[in-house]
């Protein structure tokens, strides 16, 4: 039981003067490294150790998401006497042991990564490979976010520990003020600000919510902070009710997300018996208790308004501001409802100071940002990077430009609210305004490339989609209008698009944003506008051509097989409709009656034998 | 107060005020479908949903909802600009663009506040045509129907229920484009916890929530040689039903009525007033002897089938409190096929009992099984005063042409005291008027129990009745019977009797009258004209009405007797609540 702040700071000292083994093995078993099959590497790791009783030289953790998802299954070996860190992706259950057997050496056989970041709370910069600075991500992949003396002994509870024994409330909003930090979530809105509104509030009973129903397509990076480091948010949050005079916190997650629930469970009980969080924490008399809350899976509970609705018990759906959660929130009490990333940024503030992370980012926007990189990217994964990193730089240095080496189209950031990035605007620095300034926004950090193969018309549709089928329907525009831009985009995906569409999709899409209730709808036209601005090239081959120059809508495609085929029959053998027929050695036939065009022959065709046109 | 301008008229409202109350003031209605202002209820519906309202504000991002956006001081409004006047045009193009069209055949044609909204509008096509949503129909009620299809979404429906009535079965279900008001797992109403308040109908500006018809059953008796049919009017029904005629508010139309209902070929023209008297002197028996032997108190009225479903699912540990007495529409339907159908020498069958309520839960009370014997129900068919507003059109009889006829007898004689039960306060007012008497024994002179009158929803009086001081209340609207029966169960209140009414206002403003569109300045002058028709009666307590003197000489004996009681009164159940 922790119950003074010098006891903490004991504690981390013992915890630090503990004996290490020479090298540590680090797993990423995060959901996504679980999921490429990291449990059975971990367990070849265990067994490897095990057989060459090899205890006192590697010491196994199981950690969070390293990032990488493009080399999962990955390990690091950090050497403890050089400072050497190893880093190996796709390794397998056999060739695992291969590090063990390398000792004090690198492995051969299993493919090395580069670490592209450093963490500027612990080192300073050492090359300009290092795009990525992690403070978010500082401890995930690094410790075993189930034990909390390993979140300890790497500074863990320490900014609440000078919170709460150095620090006024108004003075610790007003640090936080002074941080520039902006909400992670996706509007940006200065998090000091929230907290001076809450904290203002004459009221007795206030509420905190961490906002972790994290449901943009392609953005994972709450889920991979709450699985690697949980410790980092409930700290955060007992700062944040010490800062508006809340002593109780809910933590509304998605139930999608097992694991990082199972490890945020972990994390409070620990916490709890510690004397961390719960009733007068570290002796100080200040009070702070976490609660999970589990959404249904509904994206618009990212709201916080329906967010907050959806804790009550009530329908999860956005309701008019004023007054705002500050003021009116849960139960009718003032409540500050932040972002898990948000949150994951508070402790470092306060462990580096405001100057350090105010070093990082821009001037109106310190700090860093975590970006999800999914769609035709080459290297998947989770990145962190300075806010005002050109997009290019993640996108080429980070990512390595769209797989297969095709040609890079367009990047949409902000998930289905945000718009699509082409070539010509690359160079931006990222930041909340630049992007708005592009017709996009930052959103949760999603960032879903595309490529020459896709199609933007049918992309603009995907996205739309989407916020229509997880639109509340509370308001009229949201609910009918996206239904209608919808209609019309279908029509013109099936080449019955006439031209007076492309003025009616633009007028419709700038009267939803202009009327809908919530940040949902005000945003949900844009990657109808973004495209159509970006590439009205497309809409009009759809339209007056009937033609999908990605060769995407299928309504507008067909496949015909040229004289290059030899009648492999190969084609023929892996259509899923059996549609193709010919004898072998003879040009086959597509029946285009049967045709589904997916292409499947397309791709499997050796001899360039197929035309989509 | 705050200083704005609307239109650059300049404007001082108070602080709170919407956009919507500052263009009021300066004399522009702003369109809106969603907002309802209940303001003799103190409800207020601010849900910004549909968006109609929209209006420019200088240095505002987006357009602002004119309903729930609160003024601020120096605010430069534009309600007519072209950016405001295309975003209306539109979320009312894309309203309709899912919204059945058939108006002409729809319930609402003609009461509509969306089909008004269109008119005033000047919308002549619609752009943005595109798939339907899907929905089904609810018929499964006596009471109600739904039909999703026709739901704008404005959830003005969902405050009725689940805010002013706290009965909470209604809420937004689904997802985007499909989603719609509804009951929780899709269930049909009748398996709900639904009172058949009809509320929710009074709310709806379309034509998604309306009373289940029973017009041609109404017309098939009256075509129907073999049958006698006779009809009975509640008492609110007589001083809403000129609204429809385009007559006043408030505009007393009772012998028109009477004259109406002739025309269309009733065997006789009865009163529930006649019954609600007879309510009262089974009520008032049990209510004095309830008070002298001081068990089972507080006693609360039983007249309001609503109430009656609402204390069988919520309160179900209190379905002892209630008065036994049937209510008025029941005793009446129970007399007119024992007593009345004796004394003309009919059997019951052949006899139609059909009821004008201003209620929707009146159709379901008699339905309830426990009011048929041997497949003859007491009640044969509930219409509501729209429905008979409806027939009267449908038969060109315009009563507001019409001179006054009477009542036929004998059970159409009436007293000032069963006039005042269709307002909230009336029942309890009546029961005391005979209570004094009974317990003084004398035919005191002073009547009125003002204390009881009123639109309030809860009204706490003490009264003296022949020496003995009584601590009543009277409740109207369900969310507030819920506050106060709460207390009772906490031990925080006690009261020696209770009325209670479903309806805010009580039966003036039932689910069946008239719509009032959120003017509630309406009930105002309903209630004044039934206190209006009390004053001026001769006769105006219960016990002096001479055809209910005659019925219990004749055939009832006392009240309370056992005839009286197998015939007049009833048992409660004990419903599921989840």
């Amino acid at each position: 039981m922790i119950d003074s702040v010098e006891k903490l700071y004991k504690q981390i000292d013992e915890l630090k003067n503990t004996p290490k083994t020479a090298s540590t093995i680090l797993v990423s078993l995060g959901t996504c490294g679980i999921a490429a099959g990291g449990n059975p590497v971990y367990e070849a790791l265990k067994s490897a150790i095990a057989d060459n009783k090899l205890e006192h030289v590697f010491n196994l953790v199981p950690t969070g998401c390293m990032g990488m998802c493009h080399s999962e299954p990955t390990i690091e070996v950090v050497h403890h006497a050089t400072g050497e860190r190893v880093f190996y992706g796709n390794v397998t259950p056999e060739n695992a042991s291969a590090v063990v057997n390398a000792g004090q050496g690198v492995a051969v056989g299993i493919p090395l990564l580069e670490r592209s970041w450093y963490c500027p709370e612990d080192e300073e910069k050492v090359s300009d490979e290092q795009v990525q600075a992690r403070i978010v991500l500082r401890n995930c992949g690094r410790i075993n976010p189930e034990v909390i003396d390993e979140y300890l002994v790497n500074g863990g509870y320490t900014a609440l520990a000078k919170v709460l024994t150095g620090m006024s409330p108004d003075e610790v909003v007003q640090k936080v003020l002074d941080s520039g930090l902006r909400g992670r979530g996706g509007g940006g809105f200065p998090t000091g600000k929230k907290w001076e509104f809450a904290a203002k509030q004459k009221e007795k009973t206030k509420y905190l919510i961490c906002n972790a129903d994290e449901g943009d397509p392609g953005a994972f990076m709450d889920r991979a902070v709450l699985e690697g480091d949980p410790h980092a948010v409930l700290e955060a949050m007992a700062i944040g009710g010490y800062a508006i005079g809340a002593e109780h916190g809910y933590i509304y997650i998605r139930a999608e997300y097992p694991l990082a629930i199972q490890r945020l469970q972990i994390a409070i009980k620990q916490a709890e018996a510690k004397g961390l969080l719960g009733k007068n924490i570290m002796g100080t008399g200040v009070n702070f208790t976490i609660e999970l809350k589990y959404g249904a899976g509904a994206f618009v509970c990212g709201e916080e308004t329906a967010l907050i609705h959806s804790i009550e018990g009530k329908r999860g759906e956005p309701t008019f501001k004023p007054p705002f959660p500050a003021v009116s929130g849960l139960w009718g009490k003032p409540t500050i409802v932040n972002n898990v990333e948000t949150y994951a940024s508070i402790p470092a503030i306060f462990r580096m100071g405001i100057e350090s992370f105010r070093k990082i980012g821009t001037e109106k926007s310190p700090g860093t940002k975590v970006f999800a990189l999914a769609g035709k990217i080459d290297r998947m994964g989770l990145v962190e990077v300075p806010i005002g990193t050109p997009i290019r730089d993640i996108i080429f240095k980070l990512g390595k430009g769209c797989k297969y080496g095709k040609k890079f189209k367009a990047v949409q950031t902000g998930g289905p609210s945000g718009g699509c990035i082409t070539t010509d605007n690359l160079d931006t620095p990222i930041d909340y305004d630049t992007l708005i300034a592009l017709g996009s926004m930052m959103g949760s950090g999603g960032m879903i490339v595309m490529d020459e193969d896709d199609c933007m018309v049918n992309i603009a549709k995907f996205f739309l989609e989407f916020t229509l089928d997880e639109s509340c329907g509370k308001c009229t525009p949201c609910r009918i209008g996206n239904r209608r831009l919808f209609d019309m985009l279908e029509m013109i995906c099936d080449g019955k698009g006439t031209e007076d569409m492309i003025e009616r999709l633009r007028t419709l899409a700038n009267i939803i944003k202009d009327t809908s209730l919530c940040g949902l709808g005000q945003t949900s036209p844009n990657p109808v506008l973004s495209t159509m601005n970006n590439f009205m090239d497309e809409y009009l081959a759809h339209i007056k051509e009937h033609r999908c120059p990605a060769g995407v809508c299928t309504k507008l495609i067909t496949y015909n097989i040229n004289d290059n085929c030899v009648g492999c029959t190969l084609c023929a053998r892996n259509c899923p409709v059996a549609c193709i027929s010919g004898e072998k050695k003879t040009k086959h036939v597509i029946d285009q009656d049967k045709c589904i065009k997916c292409g499947v022959c397309f791709n499997t065709c050796k001899f360039h034998a197929i035309d989509r046109v | 107060m705050v200083k704005l301008s609307v239109n650059n008229m300049a404007v001082e409202v108070e602080d709170g005020a919407t956009i919507l109350d500052a263009a009021t003031k300066v004399g522009i209605k702003i369109p809106t479908l969603c907002h309802m202002h209940l303001d003799s209820f103190n409800v207020e519906h601010r849900c910004a949903s549909c968006r109609i309202c929209v209006v420019e504000v200088e240095g505002r991002r987006n357009l602002a909802p004119s309903c729930s956006t609160p003024v601020s001081e120096g605010m430069k409004v534009k309600t007519n600009s072209i950016r405001a006047i295309n975003a209306r045009r539109t979320i009312l193009d894309l309203i309709l663009s899912n919204h059945p069209k058939d108006c002409l055949t729809c319930e609402k044609n003609g009461c509509c506040e969306l089909q008004e909204l269109a008119g005033e509008m000047g919308l002549h096509q619609i752009l943005y045509k595109g798939e339907m949503s899907h929905t089904t129909k609810d018929l499964s009620s006596k009471s109600i129907v739904r039909d999703p299809a026709k739901c704008i979404m404005c959830r003005r429906c969902e405050t009725a229920c689940n805010v002013m009535q706290t009965v909470g079965i209604l809420s937004g279900v689904g997802r985007g484009f499909e989603v719609t008001v509804g009951t929780a797992g899709a269930r049909p109403l009748v398996d709900t916890e639904c009172t058949f308040c009809g509320q929710c109908v009074a709310a709806c500006p379309v034509g998604a929530l309306t009373e289940m018809s029973y017009v041609y059953n109404v017309w098939t008796a009256l075509n129907d040689p073999s049958k006698t049919v006779i009809v009975q009017t509640a008492p609110a029904v007589r001083v809403a039903i000129g609204e429809e005629f385009g007559m006043e508010p408030g505009t007393i139309s009772t012998g028109q009525l009477v004259h109406g209902l002739r025309l269309l070929g009733f065997n006789k023209v009865f009163d529930t007033n006649f019954a609600a008297d007879l309510t009262i002197m089974e009520e008032t028996h049990e209510l004095v002897e309830r008070i002298t032997k001081n068990e089972n108190l507080p006693i609360l009225t039983s007249c309001c089938p609503g109430w009656v479903k609402f204390l069988e699912h919520q309160f179900p540990e209190l379905t002892y409190m209630p008065s036994s007495a049937k209510s008025p529409q029941q005793m009446f339907g129970a007399i007119a096929k024992s007593y009345y159908a004796e004394k003309i020498g009919k059997k019951p069958e052949d006899i139609v009992v059909v009821s004008v309520m201003p209620c929707l839960a009146k159709k379901y009370e008699a339905s309830r099984p426990e009011f048929s014997h041997d497949g003859v129900a007491d009640v044969d068919i509930v219409i509501s005063t729209r429905e008979l507003a409806g027939m009267f059109k449908e038969a060109g009889v315009h009563i507001d042409k019409l001179d006054s006829q009477d009542y036929d007898n004998p059970l159409g004689e009436s007293t000032g005291a069963a006039m005042i039960f269709g307002a909230s306060g009336g029942v309890l007012e009546a029961a005391l008027r005979t209570a004094a008497d009974w317990v003084s024994g004398k035919d005191l002179e002073s009547v009125d129990f003002k204390a009881v009158r009123g639109l309030e929803g809860v009204k706490e009086a003490t009264v003296n009745v022949a020496g003995i001081d009584l601590k009543v209340a009277v409740c109207s609207g369900l969310g507030n019977t819920r506050k106060v029966l709460e207390k009772i169960k906490r031990g925080e209140a006690s009261y020696h009797a209770i009325e209670i009414m479903a309806c805010p206002g009580g039966c003036l403003n039932g689910g069946g009258q008239p719509y009032i569109h959120g003017d509630t300045s309406i009930l105002e002058r309903r209630k004044e004209a039934i206190y209006k028709i009390d004053k001026d009666l001769p006769k105006r307590k219960s016990h002096q009405n001479p055809d209910i003197i005659k019925l219990y000489d004749e055939y009832l004996g006392k009240p309370g007797s056992h005839k009286a009681h197998k015939l007049l009164h009833t048992e409660y159940v004990k419903r599921e609540h989840f």
